[in-house]
């Protein structure tokens, strides 16, 4: 044994003994216990399956909901329209930096989208047959940037006294042009099923990417609504939580606690704080045979001594 | 020839394999008396628990992402992937403690104990990867909540977790590649190295400080 032993790096060579031990043996039995112990979880909890909201089921159950989402995406106010980095606006206020690190806004923009014309215009000019919805999109086109945000604006004053009457969005304005015309198309649409198709398709037969159609059903509150309900939400220990009573990813709890005190909770980089405090704390963990001080815990707290209880009683005894 | 043969990249890989890990240390028969917890069964039990989910995972392959959904036997079966996943967590998050608290990175284990904690964390995402892709509201929830840490690191643009179709494919094939092979690598380590022997009892290390510092050298 060296001189220069160290307990916290260095381990004592074993001259002790040895026992038996049968080590496909203890693989087999430990794989039938396994196995048998994920039958009766699986028998008696089953596992939870609560179907996707679709944007369909969404504007038939929360039709102004739908119609105030489509409105935010047509004037620029929803979280995916000012998001930043991957989607869209650089630089954006709403992107995340830590300190000097703005490691979004570096990558930039990969899966660019426009709300304005990928969420609400150009799923309207795949509708066939529509005359005085196709006037209005040609009026839309037509006009000038500023002619487009004063109907906008107009429109968004008038909508807090929207009302969903006969099937129909009602907003009482005559001053919008034709975003009237374009909110309540819109929403049927939505209503009928055809806006879930055009969002997820797009120009291709064949797709697995629902990215538009997820941030524009998260940029509505019947989502979180939902969420809520189902004890999903952040500040209730957000996404290591699953609907029903299930433990969902509880090796989470660590990630997800940050989120519950401030400044994490509080902060407009709230995300990248807690990822940077996670990955400080992993790696602290990971390399901690090479660190001073802390790999001498294990020893110090003297745990250690309960697990090889046996092998130190056995010494004492000898 | 036996010069020749003596340089062949296959035999020297054979030597080199064979010297660091004889069969009898690969299956060995016997193990030193201290391995005398159960906190040395959740080794174990965590290979055990990711057979099963690898094997529910393949099940659940055969027949497709939506299968689940609309049969009772797919159903099931998720059950079974579900809860093999939470057994699996919940017997690795153990081992990692117990193995903590033996300190098993010492006498050349730095790397087993390396090999370990990344093993933890390509699970995390491997099961992530899954939740996001299970075609329901928790996949929904669970994708537009988690999508902004990616983002705010920079990685959203590569690894979109709005993206089902992307996200299958890192489950059910990038990163249970990973995870083999670390756990591969893991397992060979731990065979190599052996279990890390108990700490000293204080005596025995009280006697050899006091023989270092009356002789200059260890007994």
């Amino acid at each position: 044994m060296s001189k220069n032993f160290r307990p916290d790096v260095d381990a004592p060579e074993w001259r002790g003994g040895h026992t038996p031990y049968d080590i496909i043996k203890e693989g087999v039995i430990a794989l039938v216990v396994i196995g048998l112990l994920t039958v009766l979880l699986a028998v008696v909890f089953g596992s939870p399956d609560v179907p996707a909201i679709t944007i369909k089921s969404w504007s038939n159950a929360a039709p102004i909901d739908f119609a105030n989402t489509a409105l935010s995406e047509l004037n620029g106010t929803s979280l995916t329209a000012s998001y930043g980095a991957p989607y869209n606006v650089q630089p954006s206020s709403a992107s995340q930096a830590l300190g000097p690190l703005k490691l979004e806004y570096w990558v930039g923009i990969h899966i660019p989208i426009n709300t304005t014309n990928d969420f609400v215009v150009d799923p309207l000019r795949a509708l066939p047959n529509q005359p005085v919805l196709d006037q209005n999109l040609a009026q839309w086109t037509g006009a000038s940037k500023a002619q487009r945000a004063t109907w906008v604006a107009h429109y968004t004053k008038a909508a807090s006294g929207m009302k969903f009457i006969d099937g129909q969005v009602v907003v009482k304005t005559t001053t919008a042009g034709p975003v009237p015309v374009m909110i309540n198309d819109l929403t049927q649409m939505a209503r009928s099923g055809a806006l879930d198709q055009a969002l997820i398709t797009g120009d291709s037969f064949y797709s697995t990417d629902y990215t538009e159609s997820l941030l524009f059903i998260s940029d509505g509150n019947y989502l979180g609504d939902v969420a809520t309900k189902q004890h999903l939400q952040g500040n209730q220990w957000g996404v290591m939580n699953e609907t029903g009573s299930y433990p969902g990813q509880a090796w989470l709890w660590l990630y997800t606690f940050w989120y519950q005190i401030p400044p994490f909770s509080t902060s407009g980089n709230g995300d990248i704080l807690v990822l940077a405090v996670m990955i400080l704390l992993t790696a602290g963990l990971t390399f901690m045979p090479f660190i001073p001080g802390l790999r001498a815990i294990p020893r110090k707290s003297r745990v250690y001594r309960v697990i090889w209880r046996e092998h130190y009683r056995n010494q004492n005894t000898t | 020839m036996s010069s020749q043969v003596d340089r062949q990249w296959t035999t020297r890989l054979r030597r080199r394999s064979f010297g660091r890990l004889p069969p009898e240390k690969m299956l060995p028969d016997t193990q030193p008396s201290y391995v005398a917890s159960w906190i040395y069964v959740f080794g174990v039990a965590t290979i055990s628990a990711l057979v099963v989910v690898i094997a529910t995972g393949c099940v659940l392959a055969i027949f497709g992402p939506e299968w689940w959904h609309v049969s009772n036997i797919g159903h099931f079966v998720n059950s079974l992937h579900l809860w093999s996943v939470e057994i699996f967590f919940f017997c690795m998050v153990i081992h990692l403690w117990g193995k903590y608290f033996m300190a098993a990175w010492r006498g050349g284990r730095a790397m087993t104990w390396i090999t370990g904690m990344v093993l933890f964390l390509a699970s995390v995402v491997t099961a992530l990867t899954g939740y996001v892709s299970q075609t329901n509201f928790d996949s929904q929830w669970i994708s537009t909540q988690a999508k902004d840490a990616v983002n705010a690191s920079g990685g959203g643009a590569f690894f979109n977790l709005l993206n089902p179709g992307q996200m299958l494919m890192w489950h059910i094939v990038l990163l249970p590649l990973v995870l083999v092979a670390l756990v591969a690598a893991h397992v060979i380590m731990v065979r190599i190295k052996g279990v890390v022997p108990p700490f000293e009892d204080d005596s025995v290390a009280a006697t050899r400080a006091a023989d270092v510092e009356s002789t200059g050298a260890p007994q």
